[in-house]
């Protein structure tokens, strides 16, 4: 039993070691505000390589070539705008996630409302041609079955 | 019947859009540089045996001709599908051909042109891609052709064909040379 116990108080000595030595991670980068920025401006835009992923999650060399190119931008004082027109005068309107509204992309942008909008307004056609049609008066065949089904009172 | 037309005619055409979608490369995009001055630069050039002076080359020493800038790369599969198509070029000698060696390593680029044939006039080497970056490079191979003036007149995405050259590139070189 006491070496049991023995055991167990080396045991909580030398995690009580390894939790004096634990910190928190020292981030990556050095500079954070940079790497903000870089991170903000780069979720919004498409790498090139694999196009499903944005430029601040890829892992593709031009990827990282392409964040290299906008660190540096940053740290030379260019606003995000600055640096948005470098990359769209280069790669197109593809690299943005957002495309900007123009007369090509309005049936983007404009399409989906367009959709609900003709959506509604067959839907509201609908009801009210099928409120205006009166039920056609029933049949005397008809009217004897529904008085059967009713339980025969009339 | 009437009542299976509408959405018989809706069907039909969203299958139509997708079938044209199936057949378009979702890696070709328009190039905004097309038209626009080609970017300058000023790189080393490839040394043919290992020369570190080969000097130095810019797309203004090529102000007044018709001529293709190649970017490749010995790491690049589709170079390989590609290169006969460049040989070829280089064996008419009417175009001029230069490569642009895009973050390559120089014993790699080479060793390549050593064991497939250099078709390149010169070589210009872009061991950090920067270049790459300013022509839009996404995909090597690219492959842009610039007129006299040094305006790009054409980029093909992926490797050139034999049926790209005939059909496109060299009736283009004939108009912009008038």
């Amino acid at each position: 039993m006491t070496r049991w116990l023995r055991i167990l108080a080396i045991a909580l000595g030398v995690l009580a070691a390894l939790a004096v030595q634990a910190r928190e991670a020292a981030p990556l980068a050095d500079d954070q505000a940079v790497e903000d920025r870089l991170v903000g401006i780069a979720q919004d835009l498409r790498c090139l390589v694999c196009q499903n992923e944005s430029l601040a999650g890829s892992r593709a060399a031009l990827a990282e070539d392409l964040r290299r190119e906008i660190r540096e931008q940053i740290r030379a004082g260019k606003t995000d705008q600055e640096i948005l027109d470098y990359l769209v005068s280069r790669y197109g309107d593809f690299v943005r996630y957002k495309p900007p509204l123009k007369p090509t992309t309005w049936l983007l942008w404009l399409g989906p409302f367009a959709l609900l909008a003709a959506g509604l307004a067959t839907l509201v056609v609908q009801l009210r041609r099928r409120g205006r049609a009166a039920p056609a008066p029933l049949s005397d065949d008809e009217r004897s079955r529904a008085v059967a089904l009713l339980g025969g009172d009339r | 019947m009437k009542r299976f037309l509408l959405p018989l005619v809706l069907f039909l055409g969203l299958a139509v859009f997708l079938a044209v979608g199936l057949t378009r490369d979702p890696r070709e995009l328009p190039s905004p540089l097309i038209g626009r001055a080609a970017p300058a630069f000023e790189l080393p050039r490839l040394g043919a045996d290992g020369a570190a002076d080969a000097g130095r080359f810019g797309p203004a020493d090529m102000r007044g001709k018709v001529w293709l800038l190649n970017v490749w790369a010995s790491w690049c599969v589709s170079c390989r599908q590609e290169h006969p198509v460049l040989l070829d070029i280089a064996r008419r000698g009417d175009l001029p051909l230069i490569g642009l060696d895009y973050k390559d390593t120089l014993p790699d680029a080479r060793a390549w042109l050593a064991e497939h044939g250099n078709p390149y006039q010169l070589s210009a080497v872009d061991a950090d891609g920067r270049v790459g970056i300013d022509y839009g490079v996404y995909g090597v191979p690219e492959t842009y052709l610039i007129d006299k003036a040094g305006t790009i007149r054409y980029k093909q995405i992926g490797p050139l064909t034999a049926e790209v050259l005939e059909g496109t590139i060299l009736p283009l070189v004939k108009e912009l040379r008038k």
